[in-house]
């Protein structure tokens, strides 16, 4: 159980003034259960790709499968697919139009043809599952704070019970309390329900704690595709392609320099702690 | 889905026409439209076909880009074409059916009609083609400048044009998302009849209202936070200044104009 490309490409506004490639021969397997990171700078496809993984756009060239079917295939339900296969929007508050945000997280399950109750079900679990108060069901989700719309938003995705969930930089303009309670929230989601998670990012810290697997999208290709500790040995690479491996990544290197042995491979606070201090003893 | 719209969209060329000022474009635009409806004969209707032709060749925009925007008006042509065929009144029918006569005349005003039509469509997108919305409104207001003397408010128009203008993309980006955003939650804007489909666009609209709002709102603050008080006593960092070339374009416009005149006068 999987999703696979193959050979995908992709270009915009083909044949006008405009056109760009947008994805160059990208390929890819995304197994079940994995917690994946999708890095690059604007512009290098990440956003483009992530809406070819629930048929949002349709490859200019190649073929993707999911549980070994063609989604391209002429009787395939796409929209069976985009439940399967949950994708949050950056920013995903605008999308809210409901009266009450109980009804706005239903939406989602009643499109998959679940009777009333049933929706209202899954929309409850899901809003208490990403930690809303229950005093502020029945209010109008305009009325919400900025973090807690986006929660509310990322419900209404997991309301549709998606075996594959999405996330497009879940965390854009949201304050640091804001951004870890929307992190832990991502990564209880993997754990407890088994979720493949997909997570757009151009922040390496972000990524780097939570993730299995980088994928690093540098002008419309893969650049790289391996665990955190192994992209992240190609830091300057990625500074070329306009990223930055997470601070600790450098700080680790210069104290290795200096002359303190470091592991230069820890990627986050807590594995340089340890390392330094095992280093220093 | 929704980027092949290509309302009144510029195509970046480097072009002659391209670089003339806006305002020579929006008379010759002007004096264009005006001689469609002077012609009266095959050579009349040639001279405006060279003068297009010159003006879609200079202009560099391919031709298939400025035909797309007469889709959009195959039923208004059809339609116009239909009621002049049927309704023009002759002598001499040359079809009838029924009720229906069809006359010389009638057949006469249709093809003129569509010819018009199609010619006005394609004349005025080589303005919108080879002009970005802001020189236009530039363009506009500088040309306009003396109308504010008689209490016409034409800076606050230009400045309605340009921020109406400039919101179309994004307003056609942020629809387009949006409808992405909801299909992913298994939205579906195609099933159902009328009344399905127009229930089905509440998920759209309210968003899409929503943000519209916020974008005029966040716009309006920023542009008072930047002391922005109205078109008094405003100068232009690039203000529009006539060139060599058009002065040679205004030469060819007037050549082109006084054909046009001379020739209907005498019936051509």
């Amino acid at each position: 159980m999987s999703i696979i490309l193959d050979h995908v490409n992709y270009t915009y506004s083909t044949g006008t003034a405009y056109e760009i490639q947008a994805l160059k021969d990208i390929n890819l397997t995304i197994e079940d259960g994995q917690f994946i990171g999708i890095i690059g700078h604007t512009g290098s496809g990440k956003s483009t790709l992530i809406q070819h993984l629930n048929g949002l756009i349709k490859a200019t060239s190649g073929a993707i499968y999911y549980n070994g079917q063609d989604i391209y295939d002429e009787d395939y339900d796409l929209r069976t697919l985009r439940t399967k296969v949950g994708l949050v929007f950056q920013y995903p508050e605008h999308q809210l139009f409901e009266t009450t945000i109980f009804d706005d997280v239903s939406f989602g399950p009643k499109n998959q043809g679940l009777s009333k109750e049933e929706a209202g079900l899954r929309a409850f679990e899901a809003l208490s599952m990403v930690g809303l108060d229950e005093n502020l069901y029945y209010q109008s989700p305009f009325e919400l704070s900025g973090g807690q719309k986006r929660r509310v938003a990322i419900a209404g995705v997991i309301a549709m019970h998606p075996d594959v969930i999405i996330l497009d930089e879940p965390t854009a303009g949201l304050d640091p309390k804001g951004r870890d309670e929307i992190f832990d929230l991502i990564s209880k989601m993997h754990e407890e329900k088994n979720i493949t998670v997909v997570l757009v990012s151009h922040s390496m810290e972000d990524v780097a704690k939570y993730v299995q697997r980088i994928i690093v999208m540098n002008d419309g290709e893969v650049m790289f595709d391996d665990t955190p500790d192994e992209v992240f040995k190609h830091y300057k690479e990625l500074e070329q392609a306009g990223l930055a491996a997470p601070q600790v990544t450098y700080l680790m290197h210069e104290l290795k320099e200096k002359g303190l042995d470091v592991d230069v491979n820890a990627t986050t606070i807590d594995e340089a702690k340890r390392s330094i201090l095992k280093a220093l003893c | 889905m929704l980027r092949e719209i290509t309302l009144g969209q510029y195509y970046p060329a480097d072009s002659v026409i391209h670089k003339l000022d806006p305002r020579v474009k929006l008379v010759a635009t002007l004096v264009y439209v005006v001689s469609l409806f002077l012609f009266k004969g095959v050579v009349g209707f040639a001279v405006i076909t060279a003068f297009l032709v010159l003006a879609v060749k200079l202009s560099k925009v391919p031709f298939l880009y400025m035909i797309k925007g007469l889709k959009a008006i195959v039923i208004l042509m059809i339609l116009s074409a239909l009621f002049n065929l049927v309704l023009t009144p002759g002598i001499n029918p040359v079809f009838v059916l029924g009720p229906i006569k069809v006359y010389p005349e009638g057949v006469r005003m249709a093809v003129l009609m569509l010819i018009r039509l199609s010619y006005l469509i394609v004349g005025t997108s080589i303005m919108t083609l080879t002009t970005t919305p802001n020189q236009l409104t530039d363009g506009l207001e500088t040309g306009l400048a003396p109308f504010s003397k008689i209490g016409v408010p034409v800076h606050a128009i230009a400045m309605m044009m340009s921020i109406a203008l400039r919101f179309i993309p994004i307003l056609i980006e942020e629809t387009d998302l949006i409808m992405k955003a909801q299909m992913a939650r298994g939205a579906d804007f195609e099933k159902g009849n009328i009344i399905q489909k127009a229930k089905n666009m509440v998920p759209l609209l309210v968003p899409l209202f929503v943000s519209a709002f916020r974008r005029a709102d966040d716009l309006a603050m920023a542009m008072e936070a930047r002391c922005y008080t109205g078109g008094a006593g405003r100068t232009k960092m690039k203000p529009l200044r006539y060139g060599k070339a058009d002065a040679l374009a205004y030469i060819v416009l007037f050549a082109f104009l006084a054909t046009v005149i001379v020739l209907r006068i005498f019936g051509y």
